[in-house]
């Protein structure tokens, strides 16, 4: 399923199948939000809307980088250790 | 001793620790010793933190001693759980999922720093639905937790943990995390107080992200009074949270007292027409028109509002959380922390297929459904007609709000339509599921604080929960209703609700 490949989660065929057929029954449910999203009303992204601001310029300590790397699958040398980007072709 | 000590509220413990009469140390050993006789029925815990928590009890009386708590909090010294939800430096943090099994996280949530900062030692991380997705603890990925109430039913969810831990007299005092309802339903299915902060109230640094626009981290507890002292406590600006609002916290602790008083004359109480009745079990709603009357008696002057687009809530909820998840969830890669499942043999052994395959073991049934849902509503031809229009349909909600607190200073409703439900009975059907956050939704999508507080035992002998609204940013709005209600229902039970709860688990710990 086209969805499993952009979540970037490898579904079996019965939980493709079984998803499906509840992601059916829950579409129906939340369609309805259109019978009221008139193109009149404005969106909201963050309920209590706040100004962006600048904390002050202070350098802080960060993560050492052994505690960065500390909760990896794979580490090598203080750095992250990921397969290779490209397959064969 | 234990069972005595373990009963007070949590305001009542910090008493006995400035009386000089108990320690810290004390304490914690007291509930770790109802852990240890809880945990085989209840398993309210992932994590049972008993060295740091004795070590910080041991620094606090340390402290203590020399004379140097002046200044600390009302509660400094009483003992607290966690929501496995928000990461604790040094103590393994899970989220409930096998994508996070083992973790240590390298740092402290805000809200940890400031526990800790108060002298409250950590007594644990308790059980929630894998990355609070749920309405029963169900969803797991390391079992159920269960109702104290009736061990064969659930505690709701996602802060089943927490809250059946407060409720079995685990711990005092927890912190749960609050999407759609995660602190307010449990509250309400174990008889115990939960409290949803205005978002941006509390610093959310630290707390595993769910879904950003609605998470809110807040208060359990046993009484309205200690949620009150707690939330002051994790309450205040935290520049590390760019949601966090710059002011100072509300005087929720005073409002809470004020109440206690019992006089509401003057405030106005709105009934939201759209949260009741209809769907509602009628022992529920029994108890909530018992205590609208109770209210009443009070002084205070009830009256019907209408939320006319409430009954559209569930649907933006069910489209905006799925959407965040989606997101939010990405950072589950195989990459960094967490779980790495290499492809079979006969799969490239590329990032993109080690990521595939570690989301399909890591993710178990539930968090799979919403980052699928979330995808299929951010993907290009969908945004607007879902995503765009559940954003409206927020701002209808807000509105609905700002109409209903003209009218009143605080709205009402049942917390659930149901009281405790059997392991099981909803797993197979996510729209019933759902169906369970109806009334508590509505203040994720508004950013609105609210609470849910025991309102008595429904017709099946289990607890019923009621909930208070509040205006954006003025949570100490709620806390005196609520006070108020529960010291009038405290006198008419002869005391508070758990004296009806059976705790075989505590009979021998005074030996």
């Amino acid at each position: 399923m086209h969805l499993g490949d952009l979540a970037r989660i490898a579904l079996t065929d019965e939980e493709i199948a079984r998803l499906q057929g509840e992601l059916n029954v829950i579409a129906d449910a939340i369609n309805k939000v259109q019978e009221v999203a008139g193109d009149d009303v404005p969106p909201t992204a963050n309920p209590v809307p706040l100004e962006a601001y600048l904390r002050p310029d202070v350098a802080e300590a960060p993560l050492t980088q052994e505690e960065a790397v500390s909760g990896a699958p794979v580490s090598e040398s203080g750095m992250f250790v990921a397969p290779r980007i490209l397959g064969e072709e | 001793m234990t069972d005595e000590l373990v009963k007070l509220s949590a305001a009542q413990m910090a008493a006995k620790i400035k009386s000089g009469e108990v320690s810290s140390r004390e304490l914690v050993e007291a509930h770790l010793k109802v852990i240890e006789a809880a945990e085989p029925s209840i398993q309210a815990f992932l994590q049972v933190s008993a060295d740091e928590a004795r070590a910080q009890a041991d620094a606090f009386d340390e402290k203590t001693a020399k004379g140097q708590t002046e200044g600390l909090p009302e509660l400094a010294g009483v003992p607290i759980a966690i929501k496995d939800m928000i990461v604790t430096k040094g103590i393994v943090t899970t989220a409930a999922s096998k994508i996070l099994e083992g973790w240590v996280p390298p740092y402290d949530a805000t809200v940890i720093e400031k526990l800790k900062a108060a002298g409250m030692p950590l007594l644990g991380k308790t059980n929630l639905d894998e990355f609070a997705q749920g309405s029963s603890t169900e969803h797991s990925a390391f079992g159920p937790t269960h109702n104290p109430w009736d061990t064969d039913r659930v505690p709701g969810g996602s802060g089943g943990g927490s809250a059946s831990a407060v409720a079995a007299f685990e711990a005092p005092l927890a912190l749960g995390t609050d999407t759609g309802g995660s602190i307010r339903q449990p509250g309400a299915l174990t008889g115990t107080v939960g409290v949803k902060p205005t978002y941006g109230g509390v610093s959310r640094f630290g707390a595993i992200a769910m879904a950003s626009s609605l998470d809110q981290i807040g208060p359990v507890s046993r009484t309205v009074l200690d949620s009150a002292l707690l939330q002051e406590i994790i309450g205040g600006h935290d520049r590390r949270d760019s949601t966090s609002i710059p002011a100072p916290v509300r005087p929720m602790a005073a409002a809470a007292r004020e109440g206690m008083k019992r006089d509401l004359k003057g405030m106005r109480i709105g009934l939201v027409k759209e949260l009741g009745g209809e769907g509602f079990q009628p022992g529920v709603q029994a108890r909530f028109n018992e205590s609208v009357k109770l209210l009443e008696e009070m002084g205070a002057e009830i009256v019907e509002v209408s939320c006319p687009h409430f009954p559209y809530s569930l649907g933006a909820y069910y489209i905006i959380m799925p959407s965040e998840v989606s997101s939010n969830l990405a950072r589950y890669d195989g990459m960094r922390y967490g779980l790495r499942v290499m492809p079979p043999a006969d799969v490239p052994q590329t990032a993109a297929n080690m990521m595939a395959y570690t989301r399909e073991a890591g993710f178990g049934d539930e968090v799979k459904r919403r980052i699928i849902l979330g995808t299929y509503a951010l993907s290009a031809g969908y945004y607007d007609a879902w995503y765009g229009s559940a954003q409206k349909v927020r701002t209808l909600i807000i509105q609905d709000f700002n109409k209903a607190f003209e009218q009143a200073d605080v709205l009402i409703s049942p917390t659930s339509p149901s009281t405790a439900f059997k392991f099981g009975e909803k797993m197979d059907d996510p729209l019933a599921m759902y169906m369970n956050d109806i009334a508590t939704i509505p203040a994720n999508l508004a950013g609105t604080p609210a609470m849910s507080i025991p309102s008595g035992l429904s017709d099946d002998g289990l607890p019923a929960g009621i909930q208070f609204i509040a205006p954006q940013q003025r949570d100490e709005v709620m806390y005196k209703p609520a006070a108020a209600l529960e010291a009038a229902l405290n006198e008419q039970w002869g005391g508070p609700i758990w004296q009806s709860l059976k705790t075989p688990w505590l009979d021998g710990l005074n030996k």
